[in-house]
């Protein structure tokens, strides 16, 4: 306590502030280049470790075959291969379709499973049942389950649908059982207070739901709510297994036949090309989120 | 309780769990009255105040609302919390409506009345609040002092009979709660109905026309606010007031 003003005032040179050289250059454009050289030597050093395997000419000559990957990508009629491009469409038809009927399916479930009504009561119940049983059954059983049980019901039209058609439904009753939790975090996740206020004014029950929780909620889900669609994108490939001509089945077909897998190369980035533009916004969509929250506590 | 009563406390009693909150407190408001509620936290002054716009069922006695019992199961508590306005120490605004629809959210939705009516009663109470410019901001753009402010006024707007106020400047900047007082009295001298929750001893005497101290749930006291502050009768109350002081 005593010893520190004395010795600046008495001419001992101050302490050094400054970081060692070496650290200096990682600031401003010595961060740039040190970042651009990092990642160089981490692509090149996983590119070689790929070249130095053992395995490594068969694997690209099976995986990575740029004539095989082009057609698998555009198919042969001729041949009897499907295109695997074209397939992917139906992934993406099935997706859309899955994700519009699973957001309005989960919000309904998630609304009867917070409301509370004594009328709803065998509803709630019926719901919690659902959403306990298809949020612990694996998605794949839940394809076979409906797509070979369905059919062997035989009850008229529901009995006649195309394996497309059986995959959606599965996918259907899967998703909404993790969308409707989703958004029942979000909808209790909206404070006591809130619902003080609202009920307050006089709101009715249903008011205050679809006026003050509902909107609050919607803008806390909205990234898992991404995650889980980005989960349902994939997931449109394990309807293969019921013969569906997706973008998977149909780099199977060219596999079996062609004996090259590099069509399962083009189904994987098809996949990519869809997913990462979404995984990244919904990246961004939370820092986002996670800032706001921040700024208001401030 | 005489016919000008506009809300009755009766020998209210409320018990969450083993815990006796409310111990038979009977309080009478009348039309234009201010009626400040004094006392440490935990005396049971916010739940007598939730009691009354039934947000709390209460154990025994009753409460009555314009001479009607609100035990009587037939009443509608939507109906009842649409004459009787409440303000949360929290402000408890709805963060996704500007403070425009804060204020038109409770007359559109539940008293259905048209929209354009609505809004310009709401300008008008911005205006009288001094809000007026702030109208199409968030609330998380606003002051703690202006939001408590905006909150009175989203109560107003319901053209409510009374107002309940609980403890609204606690949550306040010291430097804001000068805002909201001057608010409060200005409320007060137009007649406006108010049951006051409060730690402001100093605005409680202002304003008030009669305070009620409660300890642990029993309303020890009550009188003008000379008559408390100056000559309070039970060793209870000269506690409390040398503590606060």
């Amino acid at each position: 306590m005593t010893t520190t003003h004395d010795e600046h005032s008495s001419g001992v040179a101050p302490p050094n502030l400054l970081a060692p050289g070496y650290r200096r250059f990682f600031t401003g454009r010595g961060a740039v280049i040190a970042s651009s050289l990092s990642s160089v030597a981490v692509v090149v050093a996983l590119v070689s470790l790929f070249y130095i395997t053992p395995g490594s000419s068969e694997v690209r000559f099976f995986f990575f075959h740029l004539a095989d990957m082009g057609r698998a990508f555009l198919g042969d009629p001729a041949k009897g291969l499907s295109s695997v491009g074209l397939a992917f469409l139906t992934n993406i038809w099935m997706c859309l379709l899955c994700e519009i009927i699973v957001l309005v399916l989960g919000l309904t479930f998630a609304w009867v499973r917070v409301s509370r009504s004594a009328v709803l009561l065998p509803v709630r119940v019926l719901v919690t049942v659902y959403t306990d049983l298809f949020r612990g059954i694996p998605i794949i059983l839940v394809i076979y389950i409906v797509g070979f049980g369905l059919p062997a019901l035989n009850i008229g039209f529901l009995s006649h649908q195309s394996p497309a058609v059986y995959g959606c439904i599965s996918l259907i009753v899967t998703y909404t059982a993790y969308v409707a939790e989703v958004y029942r975090a979000g909808l209790t996740s909206v404070p006591n207070g809130q619902i003080l206020a609202a009920r307050s004014l006089g709101l009715t029950q249903q008011a205050t739901m679809q006026r003050i929780i509902l909107p609050q909620a919607v803008r806390t889900v909205v990234p898992p709510l991404l995650n889980d669609f980005i989960s349902l994108q994939k997931d449109t490939a394990l309807v293969s297994t019921l013969g569906a001509i997706e973008a998977t089945h149909a780099a199977q077909i060219y596999a079996s036949t062609e004996f090259n897998f590099s069509g399962y190369t083009i189904a994987a980035l098809l996949f990519l090309i869809l997913t990462v533009p979404l995984t990244r916004f919904t990246d961004q969509l939370m820092s986002r989120d996670r800032n706001k929250r921040l700024a208001q506590q401030s | 309780m005489t016919s000008s009563d506009i809300l009755s406390f009766i020998n209210v009693r409320k018990s969450f769990g083993a815990n006796e909150v409310l111990r038979g407190v009977s309080l009478e408001l009348q039309r234009h009255n201010v009626v400040c509620l004094i006392g440490s936290s935990g005396s049971g002054k916010s739940t007598l105040l939730r009691c009354a716009n039934m947000l709390e069922t209460i154990d025994g006695g009753d409460i009555t609302l314009f001479g009607q019992s609100l035990t009587d199961p037939r009443v509608d508590p939507d109906l009842v919390r649409r004459q009787i306005g409440t303000v949360f120490q929290s402000f408890n605004l709805f963060p996704h409506l500007t403070v425009l629809d804060n204020l038109t959210v409770g007359p559109h939705y539940a008293q259905r009345r048209p929209l354009e009516v609505v809004r310009s009663e709401a300008i008008e109470l911005l205006v009288r609040i001094g809000l007026e410019s702030r109208a199409h901001d968030f609330p998380d753009r606003l002051s703690g002092g202006q939001q408590q402010r905006v909150a009175i006024a989203r109560a107003l707007a319901m053209q409510p009979a009374l107002l309940l106020l609980d403890e609204v400047t606690s949550a306040l900047d010291p430097s804001l709660v000068g805002e909201v007082l001057d608010l409060l009295s200005e409320l007060a001298d137009a007649g406006t109905t108010m049951l006051i929750a409060t730690h402001e001893m100093g605005f409680a005497r202002d304003v008030a026309d009669r305070v009620a101290f409660l300890d642990q749930g029993v309303l020890v006291e009550s009188g003008t606010p000379s008559e408390i502050f100056d000559n309070p009768q039970h060793p209870a109350t000269q506690l409390f007031l040398q503590r606060v002081r």
